[in-house]
């Protein structure tokens, strides 16, 4: 299922924290969203989810604006997964990715074989199983990043949102995350910080102090130049021998000096981000 | 393993009304027990029989004074103190759920303040005096405190321990000002019987009271139990619940105008009762987990039958004098909000 925002801004705290972005990911797409530390891209990901009222512009699910859609419909086509998740409650590893079935589920269609069918496949997919009836207090906080995907991929959405899912995850279990995200026949929209990962997307945004400066295939957006003005290090690209891929070797720039004003101004410049 | 751990539609409905039969003999049981013991124990065959006449007619040979006792006086109390003991119970897991605190409980937040500030206002000025009219004056009462703790634990920056410190302040603030209506409008006579009823009081409870809290607790009950998943939904908060498809502003008015309503009515029948609606859900969360479907339940349950031993044990205590309910919910509550602290020190 296809998503798409119009300029999108959130007006907070008497700043845009989000500032006018026009996004178009196509079904089936997997888009990656970077940029530095306080860019914007948690917050872009809770407007696509409609959990701001705050939002102004609009986004649109499959064609149909969030807005007018009710919050059961939303959950149904989209599900998010947000860096914090935290409870008090006595949960054990299963009963959180139940919650997943949420949306489903009503008087008339209570939880059944089929819903803890697609449990049990969502801790598959993620490799929790053996630990369904571990209590969530006792849990890493990668099992609990890894429950959280459970429990949205349980909800069977077409849209994905994951807000930097590799946290707090062994490299073993971020590399299995990435291959399972990118495999999901679905529309995914995820916020890395590993600009390495980053190049497994089909394509990437850049987000920049609230608005999205750049947007396109990996190759092409993650330029020297980008690099230097939007995440002030620089780049080494370097070929792994065993299968071609480029990949970023990354260093400081030789002087800390604040990025050049013209050349900020002219990195955050907004450009509106459509389907090649 | 786990499909076994399935149950099928048609033992899953049986083990549910195995269950709630369950829950309403011992409901049943307790009440015949509040209603058998008191300052003058009634022998169960006495009770059985002014029941059997009363509600089906049969004949009677008991003596009118104690037919007049049990059917008047004590089965009224009864009902009441298990439709507050409910209403209070579901109020604190409702609370505790939806505002994600362990301490959150009517008697804690000042809603409790609020409906006994309400209720004394009503009383003292006589406006639409009779037991719907102070309720109303409760309602409004304990909606206006809610309204300023919320507000101010918002302003405060909306953290867990903003909202405790907010409903301290709240409580303070109602509980001076019912104070003040009482010193400056109330004369000696009447100060003294409000006094008594913001401790806590079933002495009162009449066969019309029954009428008020029964349904308003059956009526908390259902509110509660069409929410179910919602507000298993809210175990990781608010925006989480919004995610799973649950529309988190009309949940949130409709179960906080539940329990603002069942705490105005009860406080307005029986005064400020604490720590039922505090201990009782968390009690029952050892006992039954974390899900709301066995929870909801359950707290109603264990909150009716809590209150009717509190009753029974307010009336027994000291012989020949009734020891208001407040005090012994209090003196059992209290150690064992102690133990929630000391228990919810892992995870702060």
């Amino acid at each position: 299922m296809r998503i798409s925002a119009t300029d999108l801004s959130l007006h907070a705290q008497g700043r845009n924290i989000v500032d006018g972005v026009d996004l178009q990911v196509a079904a089936g797409e997997t888009f990656g969203l970077i940029g530095p530390n306080g860019s914007g891209k948690s917050t872009l990901l809770r407007l696509l989810a409609g959990l701001d009222r705050r939002a102004r512009g609009i986004v649109e699910l499959g064609g149909e604006p969030v807005s007018k859609l009710p919050r059961r419909e939303i959950a149904r086509r989209l599900a998010m997964v947000e860096q914090q998740a935290e409870t008090g409650e006595a949960l054990t590893a299963r009963q959180v990715v139940e919650l997943g079935r949420t949306p489903w589920l009503s008087a008339l269609a209570p939880f059944g074989p089929a819903d803890a069918a697609i449990v049990d496949n969502a801790l598959q997919a993620v490799g929790m199983k053996s630990m369904a009836a571990r209590a969530w207090a006792t849990l890493s906080g990668g099992e609990r990043q890894r429950l959280q995907i459970a429990r949205a991929l349980a909800q069977r959405p077409r849209i994905l949102l994951l807000d930097e899912p590799t946290n707090h995850l062994d490299i073993h279990h971020q590399l299995a995350l990435l291959r399972l995200v990118q495999d999901l026949p679905l529309t995914v929209v995820i916020a890395l910080h590993d600009l390495n990962q980053a190049m497994g997307c089909d394509r990437l945004g850049v987000m920049a102090g609230g608005r999205m400066v750049a947007c396109g295939p990996p190759d092409a957006v993650l330029t020297s130049d980008l690099l230097r003005n939007v995440f002030r290090v620089g780049a080494t690209t370097l070929t792994d021998p065993r299968d071609d891929v480029s990949l970023l070797r990354f260093h400081n720039l030789e002087t800390f000096n604040e990025i050049p004003a013209a050349a900020a101004d002219a990195a955050c410049k907004s450009r509106p981000c459509r389907n090649p | 393993m786990t499909e076994a751990a399935i149950p099928c539609a048609a033992a899953w409905r049986s083990r549910l009304i195995l269950r709630l039969t369950l829950g309403l003999a011992v409901l049943v049981l307790a009440v015949l027990v509040g209603v058998v013991l008191g300052e003058t124990p009634l022998p169960p065959s006495q009770v059985a029989t002014v029941l059997a006449q009363k509600l089906w007619g049969a004949a009677s040979g008991v003596d009118p004074i104690d037919a007049g006792i049990i059917w008047n006086y004590r089965l009224p109390r009864t009902l009441v103190a298990a439709a507050c003991g409910a209403g209070l119970a579901l109020s604190g897991l409702v609370l505790q759920t939806l505002v994600r605190n362990a301490l959150a409980d009517p008697y804690l937040l000042g809603v409790s303040a609020g409906a006994s500030t309400g209720a004394v206002a009503v009383t003292i000025m006589g406006v639409g005096a009779g037991a719907i009219g102070i309720s109303a004056g409760a309602f409004a009462g304990a909606a206006l405190a809610f309204g300023i703790v919320a507000a101010l634990a918002r302003a405060a920056g909306g953290g867990s321990a903003q909202l405790v410190l907010a409903g301290i302040a709240g409580s303070q603030l109602f509980n001076a000002l019912t104070s003040f209506f009482i010193a400056k409008s109330a004369n000696a006579e009447q100060a003294r019987g409000i006094m008594f009823w913001l401790l806590g009081n079933l002495s009162g409870v009449r066969w019309p009271d029954v009428a008020l809290a029964v349904p308003v607790a059956l009526a908390g009950l259902l509110a509660c139990a069409v929410h179910i998943r919602a507000l298993d939904a809210f175990s990781f908060g608010a925006s989480a619940a919004a995610s799973l498809g649950i529309a988190v502003r009309r949940v949130m008015v409709v179960l906080l105008g539940a329990v603002t309503l069942m705490t105005a009515v009860m406080v307005s029948l029986v005064g400020a009762i604490g720590f039922v609606g505090l201990v009782v859900p968390h009690a029952m969360r050892i006992l039954v987990g974390a899900r709301h479907g066995a929870l909801v339940p359950a707290s109603a349950l264990a909150g009716a039958v809590f209150m009717i031993a509190a009753d029974v044990v307010s009336r027994v205590l000291i012989p020949g004098q009734v020891v208001p309910i407040g005090v012994v919910t209090a003196l059992v509550g209290a150690p064992a909000f102690a133990l929630i602290l000391i228990r919810n020190r892992s995870r702060a």
